[in-house]
């Protein structure tokens, strides 16, 4: 995630715990809205425009992000429009889900997650899970590297493009990250407790 | 299976959010008590292997790709407790830093996927892993697909539930389509946790010993609690639905009219071998609803045998026989 100064906005300096509380309060009020389309759902469309414009949400990286969502939003939101008589169910649904969406996505771009970890530790959330947190943030671009490079030098060597063995070769590589994984918590453990860990 | 907001209302994701948060309060016990100091960096690091895992697309007949969800998998190789914590971390992590699956329907994420899914794909797992103690091997991925299967499946039924509970869509349609797309979702799943195991197996078999990744002991008042939540959420979002009665919407199509414009089942792109989940003979709802269930699992167990089947040779003792 960016975060050169130059990209720095006010809503990126704000506290993270109150980013998180106001944008709870913000997706309670749109899931609160009625079940059919009114002049109200400008309120907080409006609103989540102009915070997607102070933070400086890049267009094509908001765009990315609505789009995965959009696939959960349209497939579920085809049960209401199917059924008899929901069709404006499905309408203000549809409105309602991606402005909550777009919401999350300012939150989540002008919110570092080590700042969202600093706000839960001050909600004093448990210790096991904050260190879980913390190593998975950390570890998270380390691993999705290594299984990028395994399935890269699998790709460079696998000639058939026969199903199967795509699937035996996929499942190892997983399998293999696994065994990896492990190997790298025993260090890194042994790395926390030089530095005092308890 | 990521639910977005404003598909739940006030009262389902209250609910959700409690049986979600109860759920993470047992597991933390359960991995408190249980894991020892030097396996606590090992939860994250199964975290950011999990979303590794899942960013490895494997390709699926008719072109398209799919990825493995994982916490089936995650149960398996460190104990359903830890499972729980895991995906409950990979569910918050996706939510506060990709948007990816709502704020408010986070404990309806959770309880679907790292609560439900976990629990019943592990126990299924536990029940079926000595199906062929001569044989241990080919009874570990036989019992690893049907559970990663089972574990997919149970899951989108909750979902369901939520669904038609939150009135966005009707019993009627939610749970079959849900049903059917994630019976075939599953069978993906199943094989893939089934393969990863048995890769696992057959490199560093000492990694599925007990000891070493999954506690070495589980307490039992931990596993009675997280089934019971999973019960309770069975009873409290499926079990109102799967009743003879027809259910509001029902009542109120018949009165007015149109239910005989309804659709009567929907089976996203795949047709339903049994539409609605009943066979024409048998006259019940609940009962064909029933066997129909029935069947399909059978189908899937018997699918999950002739994969382990074809994955495992049988062992020399059994050859020279």
């Amino acid at each position: 995630m960016k975060t050169e100064s130059h990209h720095l906005t006010f809503l990126h300096r704000s506290p993270a715990g109150l980013k998180l509380a106001l944008a709870t309060v913000i997706i309670l009020g749109t899931t609160l809205l009625p079940q059919q389309l009114t002049r109200l759902f400008f309120l907080p469309a409006g609103l989540v425009l102009c915070l997607w414009v102070t933070a400086r949400v890049p267009f094509r990286h908001g765009l990315r992000r609505l789009l995965v969502a959009e696939f959960f939003i349209i497939g579920i939101g085809a049960f209401a429009l199917i059924s008899p008589g929901k069709g404006p169910l499905f309408l203000s649904a549809f409105c309602k889900s991606n402005i909550c969406v777009a919401l999350m996505i300012v939150l989540t771009w002008c919110t570092p997650f080590t700042e969202i970890l600093g706000a839960f530790r001050q909600l004093r959330f448990p210790g096991v899970m904050l260190t879980t947190l913390a190593l998975m943030y950390r570890y998270l671009p380390v691993l999705t590297e290594e299984s990028r490079r395994m399935d890269r030098a699998r790709r460079s060597r696998t000639f058939s493009t026969g199903r199967v063995l795509i699937w035996h070769n996929l499942t190892t590589i997983i399998a293999q990250l696994f065994m990896r994984s492990v190997d790298r918590a025993e260090r890194i453990y042994l790395a926390m407790c030089a530095r005092g860990w308890k | 299976m990521h639910l977005p907001d404003a598909f739940l209302d006030g009262k389902t994701t209250v609910l959700t959010a409690g049986a979600a948060a109860a759920g993470v309060g047992i597991a933390l016990r359960e991995v408190r008590a249980s894991l020892q100091p030097r396996q606590i960096p090992l939860l994250g690091l199964a975290g950011a292997f999990v979303f590794a895992a899942q960013m490895i697309n494997f390709p699926i007949p008719g072109g398209s790709s799919g990825h493995l969800i994982g916490g089936v998998l995650t149960a398996i190789l460190l104990g359903p407790a830890a499972a729980v914590l895991v995906i409950s971390c990979v569910l918050i992590v996706q939510c506060l830093m990709f948007a990816d699956g709502g704020l408010l329907a986070l404990g309806a994420n959770i309880f679907n996927m790292g609560i439900v899914s976990v629990c019943s794909g592990y126990t299924v797992y536990r029940l079926c892993k000595n199906l062929t103690p001569a044989n241990p091997k080919r009874s570990m991925v036989f019992a690893a697909a049907f559970a990663g299967w089972v574990g997919t499946v149970l899951a989108s039924v909750t979902c369901a539930g939520q669904l038609a509970a939150s009135n966005t869509a009707p019993w009627n349609v939610t749970f079959p389509a849900m049903a059917n797309i994630h019976m075939l979702i599953g069978i993906g799943e199943g094989f893939a946790t089934g393969l990863i195991l048995l890769a696992i197996a057959r490199s560093r078999p000492e990694l599925l010993d007990e000891t070493v990744a999954a506690p070495a002991h589980q307490s039992g008042r931990s596993v009675v609690g997280l089934g019971l939540l999973v019960c309770l959420g069975l009873a409290l979002f499926v079990a109102p639905f799967a009743c003879p009665w027809p259910d509001g919407l029902e009542k109120v199509a018949q009165k007015i009219g149109f239910a005989d414009h309804a659709p009567s089942h929907l089976s996203g792109s795949v047709p339903a071998p049994m539409a609605d989940y009943r066979m024409p003979w048998v006259g019940s709802t609940t009962v064909a609803t029933a066997l129909a269930g029935a069947c399909g699992t059978l189908l899937a167990f018997a699918a999950a045998w002739m994969f382990a089947r074809a994955v495992v040779p049988s062992s020399p003792r059994v050859q020279k026989g």
